[in-house]
């Protein structure tokens, strides 16, 4: 079948001594797709991605809208009712002050998908960029951003976090940028490795002789290839995000009572695991759902960019 | 379609020499070669692996690695290419001189379509919006002989087979309908039932667009049939030069004959090939005197003592040979009466 195609389009009309093939007839006719219609039908294959993608839009629509239905407010202690197991009025109970743990789980997942987007779309870009003017330049320009990359991983994050939260406050934006600043170095990494390598292609040289200057041929013509390696790395910079954020908000930065995030309601359940076991589990189900549905629809979208991939599953 | 005297040379290489720093020292992969190309003439530069053919055509382009030293002028239209600022060369690249390169594998993007990157061509030199250099490119991919050109722009290059692929690299190329066509090595990467296919799109677009042709190649069947003139490169020298017929069947040089004797022909029956013994010399230790004389079948004393000088030999001022013994040589074989 394939033979037959090949055959058939390098057969050029009115060559002398070719065979000629009827391409209609033959029923081998190829469909013309625009760029987008061709991403998504590559995206579509993949069912678990699709799934995923379905479930994360669910989950993101029910964390800003869910607490607009609840008679209970996430910062509102009622007494009384404090330290219940779920219950039709708390379908996942409520916290030692009585507060509602459904409203209080939307509203920290809100707040952790807000810092994971903040730190994928800060990190993401950054480590775009400096990893791409490290592979494409090279020399001492490569140099600098590698011992850069070198001081950021030996730099014990935890730490820096620490002091600049303590100089410049404890607010959740800047602690989501702060976060993106310090994991930049995969994604730079990453895409300096593949800049290296395809610096060296010869359609670069083509492009070149095409008139094109060094910026248009990163951003035209190199970066697009790239976009496989850095969405899968950006997703998964928003599962370490939201991981990282528990941790900070464990050691009190970040998020500020009576907020709160998931990594939040995970360490102030934690205390009663055995009792109310709930209280930490839904959060923590969620970090694992929103990162896995992350992680597939990442695993998607790769493959969406990459052209060649069309055969691959089929 | 010969050199007109009194018409200007669209392109005019003088005293060319190209050095590369290594760690072993300077090497000289060009070295002060020179020649000219009329507008619409087929100019061939043929020679083995490392003869420098690729590095004069790269220097046309200035797309040297960086480090490369050139001396000399380059003049294309009267400008001289050397002095060019690189925004003035990025101007020049791709509009006035266009490129084919040797691998269509490669020299594609695999993540855009083939309409895409012919239209990027069009809309980096002129002011065109995209969705009119997109039907530009459809017509293009026609003029190459790519069927169905309107399913075909929508494509990836791993959709298109190697000689598909070199048509929309040819495509490319002509978009600016461009006055000079740099040809490295076309049809190397193909298979042999596609190159003279491709041959045959080279030579319509080149008609279609009256661009003058420089084919680098190291193939002097793939000449015979293409080139108005050639020049014979070897250790990064012009050892002889042409017109095709004057190269095919006047040769007055050893090295040139021994390309020649080294191509299967099917008019001599029952013959061996005789091939070129040894290997081109290193760029970097070139022997004394003549740089083929440790290959020549008529090298002597004169050969090793002092470097032979590219001389007219005939009575066309097109033929020049580099070789001492050029009026010695025998009549090449099978030359015509």
């Amino acid at each position: 079948m394939t033979d037959v195609r090949e055959q058939a389009a390098t057969t050029a009309p009115g060559d002398v001594g070719s065979v000629q093939f009827d391409l209609e007839a033959e029923g081998l006719s190829i469909e013309a797709k625009s760029f987008g219609r061709q991403t998504w039908d590559r995206f579509r294959r993949h069912k678990l991605a699709l799934v995923a993608g379905f479930l994360l839009v669910t989950i993101i629509v029910m964390f800003w809208v869910g607490p607009s239905f609840s008679s209970y407010a996430y910062d509102q202690p009622n007494i009384p009712d404090r330290s219940k197991g779920p219950s039709l009025d708390h379908p996942f109970g409520t916290d030692p002050l009585g507060r509602d743990m459904f409203v209080r789980v939307l509203r920290g997942g809100r707040i952790s998908i807000r810092i994971a987007v903040v730190v994928a779309i800060v990190s993401t870009t950054l480590g775009t960029l400096l990893g791409a003017i490290a592979g494409f330049f090279g020399k001492w320009v490569d140099l600098l951003i590698s011992q850069l990359i070198n001081l950021f991983l030996i730099m014990p994050a935890l730490i820096i976090l620490f002091v600049f939260a303590i100089r410049y406050g404890n607010e959740i934006n800047s602690v989501s940028i702060l976060l993106g600043f310090l994991l930049w170095v995969n994604i730079a990494r990453i895409v300096r490795g593949q800049m290296l390598q395809l610096k060296e292609q010869e359609f670069v040289q083509a492009a070149r002789a095409a008139g094109a200057g060094s910026f248009r041929i990163i951003t035209r013509h190199l970066l697009p290839n790239v976009v496989g390696p850095i969405v899968v790395q950006a997703t998964l910079i928003v599962g370490t995000a939201i991981i990282l954020e528990s941790t900070l908000a464990f050691l009190g930065l970040g998020v500020t009572p009576p907020d709160t995030s998931l990594g939040v309601l995970i360490n102030d359940g934690k205390g009663f695991l055995r009792d109310r076991p709930s209280a930490a589990l839904i959060p923590g189900g969620f970090i694992v759902l929103i990162v896995l549905c992350i992680n597939f629809l990442g695993d998607g979208l790769r493959d969406a960019f990459d052209p060649t991939s069309r055969r691959v599953r089929e | 379609m010969t050199a007109t005297p009194g018409t200007e040379p669209l392109l005019r290489i003088q005293d060319l020499t190209v050095s590369f720093p290594t760690e072993d020292g300077l090497v000289q992969a060009v070295r002060e070669v020179s020649f000219d190309v009329y507008p619409g003439e087929v100019v061939a530069i043929v020679g083995e692996s490392g003869s420098g053919k690729s590095v004069t055509a790269m220097s046309i382009m200035r797309l040297h690695p960086k480090g490369a030293q050139m001396e000399g002028q380059i003049l294309f239209d009267g400008t001289d290419i050397l002095s060019l600022s690189e925004k003035e060369m990025r101007a020049l690249r791709g509009d006035d001189i266009a490129m084919i390169f040797q691998d269509p594998m490669t020299a594609l993007n695999p993540v855009f379509t083939v309409g895409d990157q012919i239209a990027e061509m069009i809309v980096t030199h002129r002011s065109i919006k995209r969705g009119e250099a997109m039907s530009m490119a459809e017509d293009l991919l026609g003029k190459v002989g790519v069927p169905e050109a309107s399913t075909r722009i929508n494509q990836y290059p791993h959709e298109f087979s190697g000689g598909m692929r070199q048509r929309a690299m040819i495509a490319m190329a002509i978009a600016n309908e461009p006055k000079l066509l740099i040809a490295d090595e076309p049809t190397t990467a193909l298979d042999v039932t596609i190159q003279a296919q491709v041959m045959e799109v080279v030579r319509d677009v080149r008609e279609l667009t009256g661009a003058a042709m420089l084919l680098i190649t190291h193939d002097l069947g793939l000449v015979a049939g293409a080139a108005d003139r050639i020049q014979v490169m070897y250790a990064g020298q012009i050892f002889e030069r042409g017109t095709t017929n004057e190269i095919f069947y006047e040769s007055q040089n050893p090295y040139t004959r021994g390309l020649m004797h080294s191509i299967p022909r099917v008019d001599y029956v029952g013959t061996r090939l005789t091939p070129i013994p040894g290997a081109p010399p290193s760029v970097l230790a070139l022997p004394a005197g003549c740089a083929f004389r440790p290959r020549c079948t008529h090298a002597a004393e004169i050969c090793r003592e002092q470097p032979a000088t590219l001389e007219h030999f005939g009575p066309t001022p097109t033929h020049m040979t580099r070789c001492h013994f050029a009026a010695e040589l025998p009549p090449l074989e099978g030359a015509r009466a």
